[in-house]
């Protein structure tokens, strides 16, 4: 049994015009000390899965379904009690913008003094020590002068680093960071990259990773998810899916990399973009962007204007795609009539 | 927001689709508020045909009937629903006729303000420079006096300048002035703020590399884009400046008892309210208080709808 | 520190000069002090000799210069009616004005705070509901108006029984109805003299009743901007990433509430709050009126009504005054309690 379980997630928005769906049927897992890629455009529903695992996410938002289970217990429908013991102690979270995430009139020391006051019975020195020592681990220069400054003393890749540094303070199973290097500089985000991976390693911390580069999966993650418009369009282990994507989506997304691109020439691009949460297409929700709707033969495939696509597995990975669906199908069937 | 309009639609179509009336339907407080404002309107604006009585003729006074309380309290007179003043004025008329002096002035001030304040902001936020700074500052000046301060010390200074005849015979006009003068910077610093977001966008670029005249870019260009901030503190000026009108009318700085708005006829009723003649201030009261509520109330709501970049602080 | 108390320095004396540059053009123009010190019957020859002595034919830079030497001192000449300098006129009125909005801010704080996290904490309740529907109709009664209502319901004392008295409930509600009245509404009583023309109503059960009433309608005017501006900056700092970031981190809802969020939202209502306080004075005029209590807005009003020149220009100079010091006390309180501004003029 993995360390986190989530099955069937299912959050919508109450707005004004009815309900928008934000995430539908998501399922995936985490074993201890796993770290796991959550890749997609903005809108895919990426920050929103982060959210709903410690139920961050703010009004309207709310969870219709599902279940997320870590280390045994059931965390949607805990009370906030119980759920504040696991936020920020086991279950630790990395924000996107580094300038927005510390509190900009206490103290960096405040702010890490109060987190393991709010888990641990610990003295104020006690806790003061931990966070210097913590400090020191996300090597930041003269650390001890940190404690007594304001965030607004610090540059965004230090601050980022406190914030790494907050989230290892208690030594949690899972840490989640939302692209935690979006927001910084070039030159500054493969080291605080790096030093995320680690210091992971090193404590045998879990962590999820959602980001829309797919260079940094490749690097940091042993598994990955691919979201398409709130739903999981493609899982499995990530050089896998990497080197042999079978999804339209995925391929296309590899495609779109710079690096796929002959010199010279335009940069391959996924015709179209994603639609809005409210007004899904129906069947496949990429199909109005996919070029395999239409089979080699010139008919269309059907299935993806009526039909939501379910999981098939090929390999080690799981896609969601009536087109893999069918590949499958026809690889197995003359398999079939050899025997 | 709104659905699918073709480029052709009539003005009539745009409003049907737009998010504002749909959320005008959805919302009760809205749509009662307006309904009471016109109402009050339509009574302030008809008053020479609705009221029982002309205030303003001397001839109808009947001082005999002075003090007389309204229709629910013995000793009313069936002549007067609302009852009279302390100089037998019939209090209904004299009302229907102070909301219709106190509305004027309102709409007039905000006028005046809007006027002034759009073109400091416009000059503010379009110049930049030495212009922005000086205008900003006395801006600043102003709005740290409190626009009311102002207001009294003008009318104060008006006062003593014209002596109070002459004070008293052009009220309105100076009242007008007096309002428009004391609260510009409102808008002069919501104006300067939407240019300057304005400012920065490309199609004031485009303009201005097409060749076109500063004035023609900040009328014609930026000015529309800045609407819909102005709109929201219109409808909060409006409330203001009824308020303010009342306040110096209440102070001796107003209108005239002879020609009284709303304040002044809560001034006027003030005096006798220890001899126990409570509805001749507090019915006017009462009027003064819903106007500018549900004025204040659909400015709420075009606030939450329209959702602009007001100034901050 | 000391450079953003130059530069704080040079503004507020920046606002000085231009409102004595305004009260002098004020004195200059109406004034006519030859009128005031020998009467109509003096023939114009001895009037402009007189002027001549006075320097009242000097250019006009000349005689601001002369009037900012007295300014500074606090020398604005005499007062026409009370015929004593205006100085110690508005001294024997200033402590009542200054007790009045000291009670009030009083109020306004003590209840806005509470009131208005209340309703950012807690935006759906009947509860802030009702507080957010009563301080809209707040700010749409004047401040006058809500003076005259306080001293019809609690001074003259309302009786109303419109229910059938005979009855349990109607008799209930008839009495809800009707208040004794009672409470002083006229004047300051008899305060407690402190020293000098100082004379406090704070010492006295009996004073405080006095100033009851004044209190409530002066606060009446700003607690619902204050509840309103709390409750907007609230919910503005409750959707900020840090303190999604605070939740994250397991930090109790309390915490989160009164440090993280309430210590951001008192950073604005410092600045537009502080602002507002100082123009309470301006609202004291209406109150003192109403009231009859013998403050500054009172004889201000007074000397209005009489052309009192050199009363009126006085008033201005020391109201202007009282609001360029807070204006730059409250800038000094946001230094002191913004981290990011480094007191040194200049925003990090």
């Amino acid at each position: 049994m993995s360390l986190l379980e989530v099955n069937n997630l299912d959050v919508r928005f109450a707005l004004r015009r009815g309900d928008v769906q934000a995430l539908r049927d998501v399922c995936f897992s985490l074993d201890r000390g796993e770290r796991l890629g959550i890749v997609g455009e903005s809108g895919a529903g990426k920050s929103v899965a982060a959210f709903t695992l410690l139920n961050l996410i703010a009004k309207p938002g709310y969870i219709a379904g599902g279940s997320i289970r870590f280390d045994g217990q059931e965390l949607i429908g805990m009370r906030d009690r119980a759920l504040r013991k696991i936020r920020g102690h086991r279950i630790s979270m990395i924000f996107q913008d580094p300038m927005m995430t510390l509190n900009p009139v206490l103290t960096i020391g405040e702010q890490m003094v109060e987190c393991l006051k709010a888990h641990r019975r610990i003295s104020s020195r006690d806790a003061r020590a931990i966070s210097l020592r913590k400090l020191e681990q996300v090597q930041i220069p003269s650390p001890s002068a940190r404690l007594d400054q304001y965030p607004h003393e610090l540059s965004g890749g230090m601050r980022q680093r406190v914030i790494i540094a907050i989230a290892l303070l208690l030594d949690p199973d899972i840490i989640i960071a939302d692209e935690p290097t979006t927001a910084l500089d070039v030159t500054i985000q493969a080291e605080i990259m790096a030093l995320l991976l680690e210091l992971c390693e090193e404590h045998n911390v879990g962590l999820i990773l959602i980001t829309h580069d797919l260079g940094v999966v490749s690097q940091v993650t042993q598994r990955m998810l691919v979201m398409y418009a709130g739903r999981v369009i493609e899982q499995g282990p990530t050089r896998e899916i990497i080197n042999d994507p079978q999804h339209p989506y995925t391929q296309g997304l590899i495609n779109a990399l710079p690096q796929m691109a002959t010199p010279g020439s335009r940069l391959n691009q996924i015709p179209g973009s994603m639609p809005s949460l409210d007004n899904l297409p129906s069947g496949c929700a990429f199909h109005p962007r996919c070029g395999f709707v239409t089979r080699a033969d010139g008919s269309t495939r059907q299935a993806c204007h009526d039909q939501v696509p379910g999981f098939v597995t090929s390999g080690n990975c799981q896609a969601a795609c009536h087109m893999v669906a069918e590949m499958i199908e026809r690889e197995r069937i003359p398999a079939e009539e050899q025997d | 927001m709104t659905t699918t309009t073709s480029p052709t639609a009539t003005r009539w179509e745009r409003l049907r689709d737009s998010y504002l009336l749909y959320s005008f339907k959805r919302d009760l407080i809205a749509q009662v508020s307006l309904l009471v404002f016109i109402v009050l309107v339509a009574a302030a604006v008809l008053a020479p045909w609705l009221a029982p009585m002309n205030p303003y003729d001397l001839a109808q006074i009947d001082i005999l009937a002075s003090e007389l309380p309204p229709f629910w309290i013995d000793g009313s007179d069936p002549a007067y629903v609302m009852g009279t003043d302390s100089q037998g004025r019939d209090l209904l008329s004299t009302i229907l006729y102070g909301a219709r002096v106190s509305l004027i002035i309102g709409f007039g001030a905000v006028a005046m303000q809007a006027a002034l304040g759009v073109c400091f902001g416009l000059l503010a936020g379009y110049l930049g420079g030495r212009v922005d700074a000086f205008l900003m500052r006395l801006a600043d000046i102003q709005l740290s006096f409190s626009t009311l301060m102002v207001a009294i010390v003008v009318g104060a200074l008006f006062k003593a300048i014209f002596g109070g005849a002459t004070y008293s015979a052009y009220a309105v006009p100076l009242l007008v002035l007096i309002i428009g003068l004391a609260e510009w910077p409102q808008y002069a610093r919501t104006v300067r703020a939407s240019v300057l977001a304005e400012k920065g966008k490309e199609y004031v670029d485009a303009a201005r590399v097409m060749g076109l005249s500063s004035r023609r870019i900040m009328f014609r260009h930026i000015l529309p884009n800045t609407l819909s901030p102005i709109f929201v503190i219109s409808t909060v000026q409006v409330a203001n400046a009824i308020i303010s009108e009342a306040a110096l009318s209440f102070l001796g700085l107003g209108m005239p008892e002879t020609q009284p708005s709303l304040g002044s006829l809560i001034k006027s009723g003030f005096d006798y309210i220890q001899s126990g003649s409570w509805w001749i201030t507090l019915i006017p009261g009462l009027v003064l208080v819903i106007l500018v509520l549900v004025i204040n109330l659909l400015g709420d709501w075009l606030r939450d709808v329209l959702n602009p970049r007001l100034y901050k602080g | 520190m000391i450079a953003f108390l130059i530069k704080r320095l040079f503004h507020a004396l920046l606002v000085m000069f231009v409102i004595s540059v305004i009260a002098f053009a004020i004195q200059d123009n109406l004034g006519d002090p030859i009128q005031q010190m020998v009467g109509q019957s003096v023939p114009e020859s001895e009037r402009e000799a007189l002027r001549e002595e006075l320097g009242l034919n000097d250019p006009f830079a000349v005689q601001y210069l002369r009037f900012a030497a007295n300014a500074v001192q606090f020398d604005f000449g005499y007062s026409y009616v009370f015929n004593e300098p205006t100085t110690d006129v508005i001294l024997r009125h200033l402590p009542a004005t200054l007790e009045l909005v000291a009670a009030s801010t009083f109020l306004i704080i003590a209840l806005s705070i509470p009131i208005g996290v209340y309703s950012a904490i807690k935006p759906r309740a009947w509860l802030s509901r009702f507080f957010m529907g009563v301080s809209i109709i707040g700010i749409s009664i004047p401040v006058f108006l809500t003076a005259i209502v306080l001293i019809q319901l609690f001074a003259i004392g309302v009786s109303w029984s419109p229910f059938p008295a005979d009855t349990g409930w109607g008799a209930w509600l008839n009495d809800l109805l009707t208040t004794d009245g009672g409470m002083p509404a006229y004047g300051r009583g008899d305060p407690v003299p402190v020293f000098g023309t100082w004379e406090t109503n704070f010492a006295s059960l009996e004073g405080l009743t006095y100033l009851v009433l004044p209190a409530i309608s002066l606060a009446s005017i700003m607690l619902p901007l204050f509840i309103r501006l709390i409750r907007a900056e609230m919910l503005e700092v409750l959707q900020s990433d840090y303190v999604k970031f605070a939740r994250a981190k397991g930090i109790s809802p309390r915490r989160i509430y009164f440090l993280h969020a309430l210590k951001n939202t008192m950073l604005p209502v410092i600045t537009v709050g502080g602002v507002q306080i100082g123009t309470l004075v301006a609202y004291t005029i209406l109150t003192e009126t109403v009231f009859q209590w013998p403050g500054m807005g009172l004889m201000f009003l007074d000397a209005i009504e009489r052309s009192d020149i050199p009363l009126i220009v006085t008033y201005l100079m020391i109201v202007g005054l009282i609001f360029v010091i807070t204006n730059t006390l409250v800038d000094l309180i946001y230094g002191l309690v913004n981290p990011t501004v480094k007191l040194t003029g200049k925003p990090a």
